[in-house]
């Protein structure tokens, strides 16, 4: 099986496994990070949302050989290490307006809200309803309104 | 031994009125131990009496759903004990299931409350399966807190009593003097000691009955103030543990090909041996309900699923499709009766489709199982543990001692995981193979092969003359709802309890939860539940959804034939004081009767279940430029743009949890009236995505949403996990017809319109992994 080297949460890590495996699969089975959560698979929940290189991706759309050497993989379990401070400022956010009920969307959703603010912001805007209509990620306990409210929160702190 | 009798001082106005005897004091024990433990005994409190109405009243108004669960709790409420620790800590194993709802928070408030402990110190965990708690470790019905509110908190008083005795002992003074307070107890001349160093004073060698009076409800300090949840920050920084991130040695990634149809079933595989040599994979065997591979990661389990070559018995439902579930439907409706009214009066009828839902939570179906020659382990969500390891336990041909059964932290469930059906095939897998399995239903499974909540055509009556409505009758004709996960046995140990010994498990469940609410005359609701063919549950909040959007459309058919502004007629049909209240405070925060743009309405409706009351205001959108939203894949439609929520709810424990809760309901209430759905074709349900099933999105989401807690005369707490879906399903479908000026009849209202999406192929079930994530980077 070939190697596969790329640094996920500030460490290098190399893996052992076919190359057309997803890379969700590599951080949950492989790796034992299992922040990123399956919901579907298929590009379609959010659930399993992370960074690349600062950029939110879904892993399970991305087979592990097409990363290089030097991506930089952030889960939820690294966000914190990416400002100073123990807790990123969304992540702030989320414990103010307690956003979770059964927690399992929720390192998807945190990830996906950091990189819709980073868009925003790059672009010179605040964020608006509209920029929150389109965050697609799922959450069946219907924490949505929390959700947008953290995010505007976040917003705020991160600007 | 002398049990004190109880004190007759009269309790405050609906205090504990549930047992119907005034009083706060009630008998536990404390047990013997190195430390102190206690624990609550209610059976020697008595039976509860019931309360009586003045009017003819329905079923569930005498004695609910909620009274039922909590009476069947009752007997075996003494088996619950609470620990104190030399740390000074609280522990307390809670035989219930935890998906979200907020349950352990609360519980560990009304510990919290009656040991005048700081919540921070008081641990609440989730029990394995403990048989002998028998009723007791059932979630459902949103009965927790209703059936644990009084045990909980006797344990944890007489925990404060014995310590407060040793306390006693420890300073040389009389327990009159000395007082607890967060986690201390303190003695005159400011001398203190900590819970921690007591617990090995308090403890007992032997058990021991003691009587206790609980905290009179206004001393609460901790019940009623808002706590955030507890787990939090393990949830936002993904240390939170599901099921599927346990580390359980060697229990590889595990995944089922499941039939083209539903509920079909495997027949012969012809490339076993290619498949068991595909990368990563360790095993590949037939089961029951498909074939199970296991590999080295869930990725390699998808490719090896999708190479398999099945043939497939069809499943019970192949060739039929939606319409002839409806035709079924109502050919199984049952009649009307024939109240006796005047010549003159007038009748309206009106008819109501509601469609199949899918119950599935974010968390697929997942259970770990190790079943050895001689034992068994198993982990998963689940709401009804001492059924899950009996069933196990039968289907792997263990003594049910034999099999251990943890109950996980579970991602959601809406009443899903009162079934089991990821343990039990986890177990026959893990059985199968002779290796321990992390089993996992792929999204495409969850949504074809999983729970849905049965489709049901609710049919309605009503007479009136003048403006008096006469009589007002429901037929709600379902497909049948599975209740064997427990419930149903609750219901054969308390028959004696039911509405009338005649009815089925599903009947009386539907008797006990249903209450219209409004002073109709003569009321009258009956259900019929037909067709086994599918795989059901009782979905968040069970018929209440679908009968109660059947009743308030009717209602405001009537008001506008008597010409009266629906806020308006409502409140003046409202048949209690606190249904009235919660529709003035809801009609206030909702500036209800405000001037609204063509095209878009509010709608406006009650509901009454879990000892509480709710009632819902929506503004709705259904101007083209809104409902014509271009969003891929998609389902926009009409959208809810402010809703506000109004909740009498008793006693309130955590009101952040229950607005949480609401909130949560209301956007469930949201998807059910518009988007969200599960089309039958040939056999088969057509959904395999979220982005298919269309639950509310944040695209569907109200820009503005407010819920609002209504001071409650009752002093006993009520239900929430499910309070908020019905007056809001309701709520969307009224403001629809005022919007538009056409009464829906089918729901969710999209449901007939085309697809939003394209059917994914059924045979391989699974849809391939995408390659294509770094496109979408931006
Ligand atoms: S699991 Fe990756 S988007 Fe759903
Ligand atoms: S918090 Fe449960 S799915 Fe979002």
């Amino acid at each position: 099986m070939p190697d596969h080297t790329f640094l996920v949460n500030g460490e290098r890590v190399t893996v052992d496994v076919e190359d057309d495996v997803r890379l969700l699969w590599v951080l949950r089975d492989r790796l034992g990070i299992t922040g990123p959560k399956y919901g579907c698979g298929i590009n379609v929940c959010k659930a399993c949302t992370s960074h690349l290189n600062g950029k939110a991706f879904n892993p399970c759309a991305v087979p592990v050989s097409a990363l290089r050497k030097k991506d930089e993989i952030t889960t939820i379990e690294g966000l914190a290490d990416t400002v100073d401070g123990d807790l990123h400022p969304m992540q702030e956010a989320w414990l103010e307006f307690d956003v979770a009920q059964c927690g399992y969307c929720q390192p998807g959703q945190i990830m996906a809200a950091v990189d819709k603010v980073r868009q925003v912001q790059e672009a010179g805007r605040e964020i608006t309803d509209d920029d929150l209509d389109e965050i697609r990620n799922i959450c069946r306990c219907g924490t949505y309104f929390r959700i947008r409210q953290a995010i505007k929160a976040g917003a705020a702190a991160m600007g | 031994m002398t049990v004190p009798s109880p004190v007759p001082t009269p309790a405050p106005e609906g205090s504990e009125a549930k047992f119907g005897v005034d009083r706060r004091r009630f008998l536990g024990f404390v047990l013997g131990g190195a430390t102190l433990i206690t624990a609550a005994d209610l059976v020697a409190g008595g039976t509860p009496a019931q309360a009586v109405s003045s009017l003819v009243p329905q079923p569930a108004e005498l004695y609910d759903l909620n009274d039922l669960i909590t009476d069947a709790a009752r007997p075996t409420a003494n088996l619950i004990t609470i620990t104190i620790t030399e740390e000074g800590r609280a522990q307390f194993a809670l035989p219930r299931s935890e998906n979200g709802q907020g349950i352990i928070d609360s519980t560990a408030m009304l510990i919290a409350e009656e040991l005048d402990l700081p919540v921070e110190m008081v641990d609440v965990t989730l029990a394995d399966a403990r048989p002998e708690l028998v009723f007791n470790q059932l979630t459902g019905g949103s009965t927790t807190t209703t059936s644990t509110f009084t045990p909980i908190r006797v344990a944890a008083a007489i925990a404060k009593g014995a310590l407060l005795q040793a306390a006693a002992t420890f300073f040389g003074d009389s327990v009159e003097l000395l007082k607890s307070k967060a986690g201390v107890i303190e003695a005159p001349g400011g001398r203190t000691v900590a819970y921690g160093q007591l617990t090995r004073l308090a403890a007992s060698t032997t058990d021991r009955q003691v009587a206790v009076d609980l905290k009179p409800h206004e001393e609460f300090t901790v019940i009623g103030s808002p706590v955030k949840r507890k787990d939090a920050l393990e949830a936002i920084t993904g240390r939170k543990k599901f099921t599927l991130d346990l580390d359980v040695p060697d229990a590889l990634p595990t995944m089922v090909c499941r039939p083209p149809s539903l509920n079909g079933a495997p027949e012969r595989v012809a490339n076993l041996d290619a498949v068991r040599q595909m990368p990563g994979v360790t095993d590949v065997v037939k089961v029951e309900t498909g074939v199970a591979v296991r590999a080295a990661t869930f990725g390699q389990c998808i490719d090896a699923v999708r190479a398999l070559e099945v043939s497939w018995r069809d499943g019970p439902v192949v060739g039929e499709s939606d319409g002839d579930i409806r035709a079924r439907l109502r050919s199984a409706q049952l009649p009307f009766g024939t109240p006796s009214v005047p010549l003159l009066a007038k009748t309206v009828e009106h008819e109501f489709t509601f469609w199949f839902k899918s119950n599935s939570a974010l968390e697929p179906n997942a259970a770990i199982a190790d079943v050895r020659a001689d034992s068994a382990e198993v982990w998963s969500g689940l709401k009804n543990p001492i059924v899950a390891q009996q069933e196990i336990a039968l289907a792997v041909g263990l003594p049910q001692d034999k099999v251990k059964v943890h109950v996980v932290q579970g991602g959601g469930s809406f009443g899903r995981k009162l079934f089991f059906d990821g343990a039990l095939e986890a177990a026959k897998v893990s059985q199968a193979m002779g290796k321990p399995v992390r089993l996992m239903w792929h999204r495409s499974d969850d949504t074809r092969q999983g729970r849905v909540h049965p489709a049901a055509v609710s049919k309605t009556r009503t007479t009136y003359l003048g403006k008096e409505v006469l009589s007002f009758e429901q037929r709600h004709a379902s497909v049948s709802t599975d209740f064997t996960h427990g419930l149903g046995e609750i219901l054969t140990a308390l028959a004696a309890k039911l509405p009338s010994g005649n009815y089925t498990f599903a009947q009386s469940i539907f008797l006990l939860t249903q209450e219209v609410g409004y002073d109709f005359g003569v009321v009258d609701q009956l259900l019929n539940e037909v067709d086994e063919r599918f795989n059901t549950g009782s979905m968040r909040n069970i018929y209440s959804p679908d009968t109660r959007t059947a009743i308030e459309l009717t209602v405001d058919d009537l008001a506008r034939r008597f010409g009266q502004d629906p806020y308006e007629f409502r409140l003046a049909r409202a048949k209690s004081s606190r249904t009235r209240k919660t529709l003035e405070t809801v009609a206030a925060a909702a500036d209800w009767g405000k001037r609204m743009p063509v095209g878009t309405a509010q709608g406006i409706a009650i509901h009454k279940e879990y000892k509480g009351v709710t009632a819902c205001v929506v503004e709705l959108d259904c101007r083209p430029e809104t409902v014509n939203r271009e969003i891929r894949e998609a389902r926009t439609g009409p959208r809810v743009t402010r809703a506000t929520f109004a909740i009498d709810a008793g006693l309130v424990i955590n009101p952040n949890h229950l607005e949480a809760q609401m909130q949560g309901g209301m956007l469930d209430g949201i998807a059910l009236a518009l988007t969200s759905s599960v089309h039958l074709r040939n056999g088969a349900f057509l959904e395999a995505s979220w982005d298919n099933v269309a639950y509310t999105r944040q695209w569907n989401v109200p820009p503005e949403m407010e819920v609002v807690v209504v001071d409650s005369d009752s002093g006993q707490p009520g239900g929430a996990g499910e309070a908020g879906v019905a007056a809001t399903c309701a709520a969307v479908a009224c403001a629809y017809w005022r919007a538009t000026g056409t009464m829906p009849k089918e729901f969710p209202i999209n449901h007939q319109t085309p697809l939003h999406f394209e059917v994914k192929p059924f045979s391989p079930p699974m849809p391939p992994s995408p390659t294509n994530g770094l496109d979408f980077i931006r």
